[in-house]
């Protein structure tokens, strides 16, 4: 191509293009503030990320290719799962966070991964003959998957499935019952928990010393909602010889008798 | 002979030679070829779990669509002037009654043509593999959770969940268009670049500033510091280049964030007004360029 432009068109042209920069300017700053307020473009590309990924992959995050580098990273993490490389694991599913924090999967099963998989592997590491350094392993695992959880609720308050993740990891892993208790106390306070977290949340506090009425309170709000679940039934019974609960308004009693039942939940 | 403004029927002839012509290349059929095998082959991601999987499939699927529109985008708008201008067909077109604004508005519809064609390939190919990968985590689930009428309602909400969501579609739209911006920006570029390479480079410089954009605005409009030079030289990148970061929502819709309906349109209206920016300003640079 041999064609020539004039340089004083050229200017014109390059004076054009910033003028009607000038003129979208506006609109694109509120498409960004109106997108981040909706939960779009939130994520902040630093020289962290730019450490952890390197340069090619920095450059690809850059250029709106975020979701498919988290997915090979994904898959990067499960080869070293099978391989049983925790360390590398963790720092893999650290990255894939960093660069899609709205997807709940990989906080998920991040979380899982390290509270699970590499906390029971930790306990059984034959290279290992202390126990005590086994289970001190473990117990870091299992904080370092709680961690994961609780930096995915920050990035995702609204939603309950992390919240009940984080209930089960603190019932079942750090027996906290009265953390787990308020963890699904607040997933289930989400518009979109299913029904059977409330339950959860009920059973929780009723493990924990000090909080017997109120887990009663809960527990037998439930059962007035027509929750016959065995082991709601039998919590509820337990509760009932603890707070020495009178026998006509105990539960065995009102599902013998439904009218006694209708009286007391008056 | 009396010549209208504008005359749709000479613009169409000219993109539906232009799009036969770009058609018939090899590197339309290897371009779309390599992303239908990069869309296929994520659905078979083996031993993750379904949820992973459907994931991997919609972020490498998007992902693939977007590389490849937006290289299509370059690489064939890039060549259209210099290989008409090597073998002469500029001179003959334009010798006829056909204004240069006409000539390039034929030569960018029939790539913005090709483009709406690959992502329709493109899109429905990856819908029709997301849906039968669905069918069958559905049929497997329905036969390992037959007895249990409850936990299969609840696993088939959750595999739907994770499978198929409309929100897709209006991000496939969005790679179109910002696909459709890329054309019209390498066919500004080509009005006044001296060689195809030469606009393939530029446009490549252009893409990637452009999703630095937003960055440059920020540290424009934040005020804070910096030599006055640098607050000019970031203005100027400001104003000058897209924001192509606003066209990246594919990243965050399949992390399943609802799309606002009013976040999209603006998105495609702003995509449409860039096209109409570059051409005009392509037009008034072709006007009178020797050739």
């Amino acid at each position: 191509m041999t064609g020539r432009i004039s340089l004083v068109r050229s200017l014109v042209a390059t004076l054009l293009l910033a003028l009607a920069g000038a003129v979208l300017l506006p609109w694109q700053i509120e498409l960004q503030y109106r997108g981040k307020a909706a939960g779009f473009r939130s994520i902040s590309l630093n020289l962290g990320l730019r450490e952890q990924i390197g340069q090619s992959g920095f450059l690809a995050a850059l250029s709106g290719f975020r979701s498919p580098l988290a997915a090979i990273l994904w898959i990067e993490a499960h080869t070293a799962w099978e391989k049983t490389e925790w360390g590398r694991m963790a720092s893999l599913f650290d990255t894939v966070t960093t660069l899609q924090p709205h997807n709940l999967l990989y906080w998920d099963i991040a979380s899982w991964h390290m509270a699970w998989n590499a906390s029971a592997a930790a306990l059984q590491d034959t290279k290992q003959s202390s126990l005590a350094l086994r289970e001190r392993a473990a117990r870091q695992y299992i904080a370092l998957g709680r961690d994961i959880l609780e930096r995915g609720i920050r990035n995702n308050p609204s939603d309950y499935l992390l919240y009940e993740r984080l209930g089960i990891l603190l019932r079942d892993k750090q027996q906290d019952h009265s953390a787990a208790a308020d963890a699904f106390a607040k997933a289930a306070s989400m518009s979109s928990s299913p029904a059977y977290i409330k339950r959860f949340a009920a059973y929780e506090v009723s493990k924990v010393p000090g909080r017997e009425k109120e887990a009663y309170d809960r527990l037998r709000s439930l059962y007035e909602g027509g929750e016959r679940f065995p082991t709601l039934l039998s919590r509820l019974e337990e509760l009932e010889g603890k707070l020495s609960i009178p026998k006509e308004q105990r539960i065995s009693t009102a599902a013998k008798s439904p009218s006694t039942s209708h009286r007391t939940s008056k | 002979m009396s010549m209208s403004l504008l005359a749709p029927a000479r613009i169409v002839a000219i993109g539906r030679n232009t799009f036969t012509e770009l058609f018939r290349q090899k590197v339309f059929y290897f371009l779309l070829l390599f992303a239908l095998l990069v869309i296929g082959n994520s659905a078979f991601v083996s031993k993750l779990s379904f949820q992973e999987e459907f994931q991997m499939l919609k972020d490498v699927a998007l992902g693939a669509m977007s590389v490849f529109l937006s290289l299509l985008a370059i690489l064939t708008t890039a060549m259209l002037l210099p290989r008409d201008l090597e073998d002469r067909t500029i001179f003959t077109i334009l010798s006829k009654p056909v204004p240069r604004y006409e000539y390039l508005l034929g030569k960018l519809l029939g790539v913005l043509i090709l483009l709406s064609l690959s992502a329709l390939i493109m899109g429905l190919f990856f819908i029709a593999v997301l849906v039968l990968w669905e069918q069958s985590v559905l049929a497997e689930t329905q036969r390992a959770l037959a007895g249990s009428p409850q936990e299969l309602a609840a696993a088939i909400a959750v595999v739907k969940k994770a499978a198929f969501s409309w929100d897709l579609i209006p991000a496939m739209a969005i790679l179109l268009v910002k696909s459709a911006l890329l054309a019209s920006l390498t066919l500004l570029i080509s009005t006044f670049a001296t060689s195809g390479i030469f606009a393939i480079l530029v446009a490549a410089c252009a893409y990637f500033i452009g999703h630095l954009q937003v960055t440059a605005r920020e540290y424009w409009m934040s005020g804070i510091g910096g030599h006055w030079w640098t607050r000019l030289f970031t203005a100027f990148l400001a104003l000058i280049f897209p924001d192509l970061q606003a066209f990246n929502l594919t990243d965050d819709i399949v992390a399943g964030i609802p799309l606002p309906l009013d976040i999209f349109w603006q998105t495609m209206a702003l995509g449409g007004i860039y096209v109409v920016v570059y051409y005009s300003l392509a037009c008034f640079l072709f006007q009178n360029r020797e050739l």
